[in-house]
């Protein structure tokens, strides 16, 4: 079977700084990869550049085969690959429920002459459903009429990946999830990655959390200084010496 | 007494009550009155198209050129091709619109400030196009005689049929901008206000977003702009200028642009204010300065947050007494 995604001879330069050299990597359909390295290493600028929120110095991108280096973020996501966003992203002046409204746009846009019609009623009623949907599933329904912005820090994690969701995308690219949230949060969010895995999302997630990272991951890509360092089994990338050397190193 | 009328009726029935209101409020109205009062009426369209634009986050310095985008277009065409208001109405909406489309490709490579400015710029480019081009646009002077709507035996020189029609026209209008913006649509434009960034990674293009509040907004603007000229008679540069841009501003902002009727209230308050005055004229420009001053002090919400305020207000009054 081919890979959902491809990522080749992957690069960015911030004038004189390499930020990512020549990374490449696959992700397999209905797999959690792990994207994991020190601070500074690359992981976000890799996922900018994958979502299109970055135009890579070189190299290609291959979503189902289908190079998408380059293209609009918006339609990357259409076409299924959703990311989320390292700092806290939120609509903070909308509800919860708006929020999560907002993210099913894919299966829910319209025109101007149905939306002042009204002919676009079912369709609106469906993203209702999935939003509620969406909300239960990560435990945010009785919240769902309070402002983003009077979410505690972790529910706002949970928040920013229930937008995605609403996004029904086929491969999730998640930006420090755990960020912030206490253990109690955390073990329920590593429940949930889990349980979007097999609803059939492909995940990659990028995290420092070791545990998480350790527990939910099939393969993991180390990155150092904008390379790849390893790529392989947790156990495998665990006893490899220049992983922990870069990560005691690092600090 | 407010308990009698169930919650539901109670916005049917302000309405009802409204129009009935307006429909017999010109018979007991002065001549130049009935006038103030069409160009009000015309004005909430104004303001209220106005607001769509700014849905998305960007306050552009176009919109009274684009209402004159409107208006030269309906004017121009029914006077020199005889061709009848009915049509000649709808093409300056779309006009405008198309003006807008255009524009939209340079304007909306720069955001904020730099959107502002270029927004400006645009707009004084197309004015000045119709003081340089003598023909078609009549430069400084503009163009008069411009025929007004003809249906039955109807005097639409007359000031009350013609209130009639713009009644009409702006409630049409209005309720389709309403409809818009409580839309999907709607929903959509505020996310690409607060956080583009997120919109754009749940597959919302934020550029088609923005160019289409920018685009229907102008189309109604334009609208506008050919119902004030087909009732004075005379298309000219000067209507649609950096000043009544400003006026279009300081509605919005004192009337608040929270919520959808914000800025109409805005629009009413200080057209009304501003026709009390008409009396002492040296003083006109001097109050609406300090009124703005104090509403962005004040009241940062704007007239639409009073309500609010004053019950705050009494909530904490009332705590303080017990
Ligand atoms: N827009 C930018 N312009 C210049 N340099 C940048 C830019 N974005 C990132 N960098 C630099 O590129 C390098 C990689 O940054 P990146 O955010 O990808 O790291 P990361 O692996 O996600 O780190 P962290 O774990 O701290 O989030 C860093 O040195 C960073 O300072
Ligand atoms: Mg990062």
């Amino acid at each position: 079977m081919t890979p959902i995604l491809e990522v080749k001879h992957l690069t960015m330069r911030f004038g004189g700084l390499l930020a990512v050299d020549d990374v490449s990597f696959s992700v397999n359909e209905g797999e959690i990869r792990g994207l994991i390295g020190p601070n500074g290493a690359g992981k976000s600028t890799t996922f900018k550049m994958i979502a299109g929120f970055l135009s890579p110095t070189s190299g290609d991108v291959l979503f189902r085969s289908n190079n998408i280096t380059n293209q609009r973020p918006s339609r990357i996501a259409s076409a299924g690959v959703v990311r989320t966003f390292q700092e806290t992203t939120l609509f903070q002046e909308l509800s919860v429920f708006e929020n999560v409204l907002i993210g099913t746009h894919k299966q829910a846009h319209t025109n101007i002459i149905s939306a002042v019609l009204g002919l676009d009623r079912q369709m609106q009623n469906e993203a209702i459903e999935a939003t509620t949907e969406v909300l239960e599933f990560m435990g945010l329904a009785e919240r769902k009429n309070q402002l983003a912005a009077e979410l505690p820090l972790g529910l706002q994690r949970a928040l920013a990946v229930a937008i995605s969701l609403a996004a029904k995308p086929s491969l999730l690219l998640m930006d420090e999830p755990f960020a912030g949230m206490n253990p109690e949060e955390t073990r329920h969010m590593m429940e949930l990655t889990e349980r979007v895995r097999e609803s059939g999302i492909s995940i990659v997630l990028v995290e420092h959390n070791m545990k998480a990272v350790m527990g939910l991951c099939d393969r993991l890509v180390v990155l150092n200084f904008g390379t790849v360092l390893d790529d392989g089994t947790p156990d495998q990338v665990r006893h490899n010496p220049n992983v922990i050397q870069a990560y005691l190193g690092g600090g | 007494m407010n308990n009698f009328i169930p919650a539901k009726f109670r916005p049917v029935l302000f309405l009802l009550l409204l129009y009935a209101g307006l429909i017999v409020l010109p018979h007991f109205l002065k001549y130049h009155q009935q006038d103030f009062l069409i160009f009000l009426t015309i004005n909430i369209l104004v303001v209220v198209s106005y607001r769509l634009v700014t849905l998305t986050g960007e306050w552009s310095l176009i919109h009274a050129v684009m209402m004159g985008v409107g208006a030269y277009t309906s004017a121009l065409i029914s006077k020199n091709f005889d061709i009848s208001f009915w049509i000649t109405l709808p093409l300056a909406g779309v006009m405008a619109g198309l003006v807008a489309l255009l524009l939209s490709y340079p304007l909306f490579r720069m955001t904020q400030f730099y959107f502002l400015i270029g927004s400006f710029a645009a707009g004084e480019a197309i004015r000045l196009s119709w003081i340089q081009f003598i023909k078609p646009f009549g430069g400084t002077g503009g163009t008069s005689a411009i025929p007004s709507p003809e249906l039955m035996n109807i005097d639409f020189l007359e000031p009350i049929p013609y209130f009639y029609l713009v009644l009409i026209v702006v409630s049409i209008c209005v309720y389709l901008l309403y409809r818009i913006e409580n839309s999907r649509i709607g929903l959509t434009l505020h996310a690409v206000h607060w956080k583009g960034v997120l919109a754009e990674s749940v597959g919302v293009n934020t550029w088609n977003y923005r160019t289409l509040a920018f685009v229907i907004g102008s189309l109604f603007v334009g609208i506008a702009g050919a119902l004030k000229v087909h009732y004075i008679g005379t298309v000219a540069p000067k209507q649609f200028d950096i000043g009544f841009m400003v006026f279009i501003l300081i509605w919005v902002i004192v009337g608040g642009y929270r919520t959808f009727y914000g800025a109409i209230i805005g629009a009413v308050v200080l057209s009304v204010l501003d026709e009390i005055l008409r009396g002492v004229e040296q003083l006109r420009p001097a109050i609406y300065g300090a009124t703005l001053i104090f509403f962005i002090l004040y009241l940062p919400g704007g007239l639409e947050s009073l309500p609010q305020k004053i019950k705050q207000k009494f909530r904490a009054n009332r705590e303080s007494a017990t």
